[in-house]
């Protein structure tokens, strides 16, 4: 079985608010796997559930075939990582510090690195073109190179699967792009899985090997980019007027947002 | 890197309390002449004085240290937070009930400084404790309210214990003897390993929990053993020596500023300088009167209080 990661009828709930409904999927091994969805739609929660920060109150999360909850806290760091959509920076470590802690969970209690270690670590910082960045301090970088250095500690973890929360929102263009590639290379390269939560749909469009579009808590769909990106279940999840079709640079869906001024128009085409 | 570590060891050990215990004996035994009087002086007072300044110090730094990583926020410390306050409170009533200083005493300041841990993370954590002013304001109340409760135990007593327990109140040492030092020695080393066991498990916490969960800490066991440890520590030094507030605030920033976030650098060294800190104020405060001398906790204070708002200055920012 390749499956990387298995969802089976995952509920959560914070008190009354139901935030996770039965959802089930799975995920390929070696697979560029997106969540997307409005907000207050699940995606972090979810996101959560299958680090294993949340415990589901139903349902439960497979990783390699294995439910999540028969891996000791270790071995699971070992065989996903985290990179969370923002974390704290106010404490001035070095991007090197930073990506070295990625080893500690093959370390002992106090996480002395070996000659090793510090070679896994210069590769992941290497493999995010961070060397130059190396030693300066996290406080003194910008948001882009931020995320990077917990993208490096993440790759320095040697997962075999990553999960990232939003890492590109709050970037800019150019950043984005950066981002997503490093994942592609990531997936190519390295074979590891890789399973995103985006806010945005094109972006996700162009990379994804698969995308899951979560409504309400709810799987609304899931599938390859051009079976779940339609106008049809965009609508239904994102509740605005979408207009769908082909990238320029083709294979991928394009979704473009249409303003309320350009709507009769939007009527008319139809 | 590990050139740095060994770089950052070396320069710690040679800045370390023993050298800064040398140096005070040095300079005691030229200040006075030598004598069979000056090997009494020094075993019997002096030494043992400056041991639990050194213990005290390097527990309070250490928990200021430990504060600040847990809760994430740089202005933490047990004094500020009030939980040196709380403990206080358990100790006064232990000393006005006759208990002795060991297990009585001691247990009702640590009693004290849990409940107001639990009182301060239950007041702040209702949105999140990382939020810098709701932690801060809650530490202020707190230490108002232990502050006027201290001060109703002290007006309702009337006889002779009352210097005594004002001056302690304001951080003294000078009550020490071999025998306080040893026992507070055997209750601090093991919190100290302890604490240095868990540098690597604050390290990671500093990036946030979510962070640290997936790369394997046990976030629950950590955070509980660090806290009661650190309220374990604060109360054993307030029962023996009173309210010596923010060295756990001026050791860990000046080491941090020198040797970086690394705890696993930061907590031998917040030891090793805290005590030396600790070891300096108090021979300040020994030094300074003219006649008698002042409680140490007044010099700490007013080293440490301007660099508080220093601090507070710059973190707002």
């Amino acid at each position: 079985m390749n499956t990387a990661i298995t969802a089976e009828n995952l509920s959560h709930s914070f008190g009354e608010d139901l935030v996770l409904r039965n959802v089930s999927f799975s995920i390929p091994k070696k697979d560029f796997f997106i969540i997307i969805g409005p907000n207050g739609s699940g995606k972090t929660t979810l996101m959560k559930v299958m680090s294993g920060i949340l415990k589901p109150k139903n349902g439960q999360v497979k990783i390699l075939n294995r439910p999540i909850d028969q891996y000791h806290r270790k071995a699971l760091a070992r065989t996903i990582a985290f990179v969370p959509q923002k974390a704290p920076t106010d404490f001035p470590f070095s991007v090197a510090e930073v990506v070295l802690m990625g080893r500690s969970p093959y370390l002992g209690m106090l996480g002395l690195e070996e000659e090793n270690d510090l070679k896994i670590a210069k590769e992941a910082i290497a493999f995010t073109a961070m060397e130059n960045l190396a030693h300066r301090k996290l406080d003194q970088l910008s948001g882009g190179e931020q995320q990077r250095t917990f993208i490096a500690r993440a790759i320095c973890q040697e997962p075999d699967i990553i999960l990232l929360d939003e890492p590109t929102a709050s970037l800019d263009l150019a950043y984005q792009a950066k981002i997503m590639d490093l994942m592609e290379k990531l997936k190519n390269e390295k074979g590891i899985t890789v399973v995103m939560v985006s806010h945005d749909v094109n972006l996700a469009a162009m990379y994804a090997d698969h995308l899951l579009l979560l409504h309400k808590g709810q799987v609304l769909c899931q599938g390859l980019p051009d079976e779940v990106l339609t106008y049809k279940t965009l609508e239904a999840a994102y509740g605005c007027t979408l207009l769908v079709d082909e990238s320029p640079l083709g294979r991928s869906p394009r979704v473009t947002l249409v303003p309320q001024k350009y709507m009769n128009i939007d009527r008319q085409i139809e | 890197m590990l050139l740095l570590g060994i770089a950052m060891v070396l320069g710690i050990s040679m800045g370390s309390t023993d050298s800064g215990i040398k140096d005070v004996l040095q300079n005691l035994f030229l200040s006075k002449t030598s004598d069979s009087m000056l090997y009494t002086i020094i075993w019997q007072i002096r030494l043992p004085r400056v041991l639990l300044a050194a213990l005290v110090g390097a527990a309070l730094s250490l928990g200021g240290l430990v504060f600040q990583a847990l809760l994430r926020n740089p202005l933490a410390e047990p004094y500020i937070l009030g939980i040196s306050g709380g403990s206080a409170i358990g100790a006064i009533i232990g000393i006005l009930m006759g208990f002795s200083r060991f297990p009585g005493v001691s247990l009702l300041a640590f009693t004290g400084s849990i409940a107001t841990l639990l009182l301060i993370l239950g007041m702040s954590s209702g949105q999140t404790i990382l939020k810098k002013d709701a932690l801060l304001l809650s530490g202020v109340m707190v230490n108002a309210f232990c502050a006027a409760v201290i001060m109703f135990l002290v007006s309702m007593t009337q006889d002779s214990r009352l210097h005594n327990i004002i001056f302690w109140l304001m951080g003294d040492l000078s009550m020490g003897d071999m025998h306080h030092a040893g026992i507070l020695a055997a209750t601090l080393l093991p919190c100290f390993v302890l604490v240095f066991w868990l540098s690597n498990p604050m390290n990671l916490l500093l990036m946030g929990k979510e962070m640290a969960q997936t790369m394997g800490v046990n976030i629950k066991a950590v955070t509980i053993t660090l806290l009661v440890a650190t309220s374990f520590m604060v109360s054993a030094t307030v029962s023996y020596c009173g309210l010596v507030g923010f060295v756990g605030l001026v050791m860990p920033h000046l080491l941090r500023l020198v040797l970086g976030p690394d705890h696993r650098v930061l907590v031998p060294a917040c030891v090793l300088g805290g005590g030396t800190y600790m070891v300096f104020c108090d021979l300040l405060a020994r030094v300074l009167p003219k006649q008698g001398e002042m409680p140490a906790g007044v010099i700490t204070a007013m080293i440490g209080a301007p660099l508080f708002i220093y601090l507070l200055k710059r973190s707002s920012r």
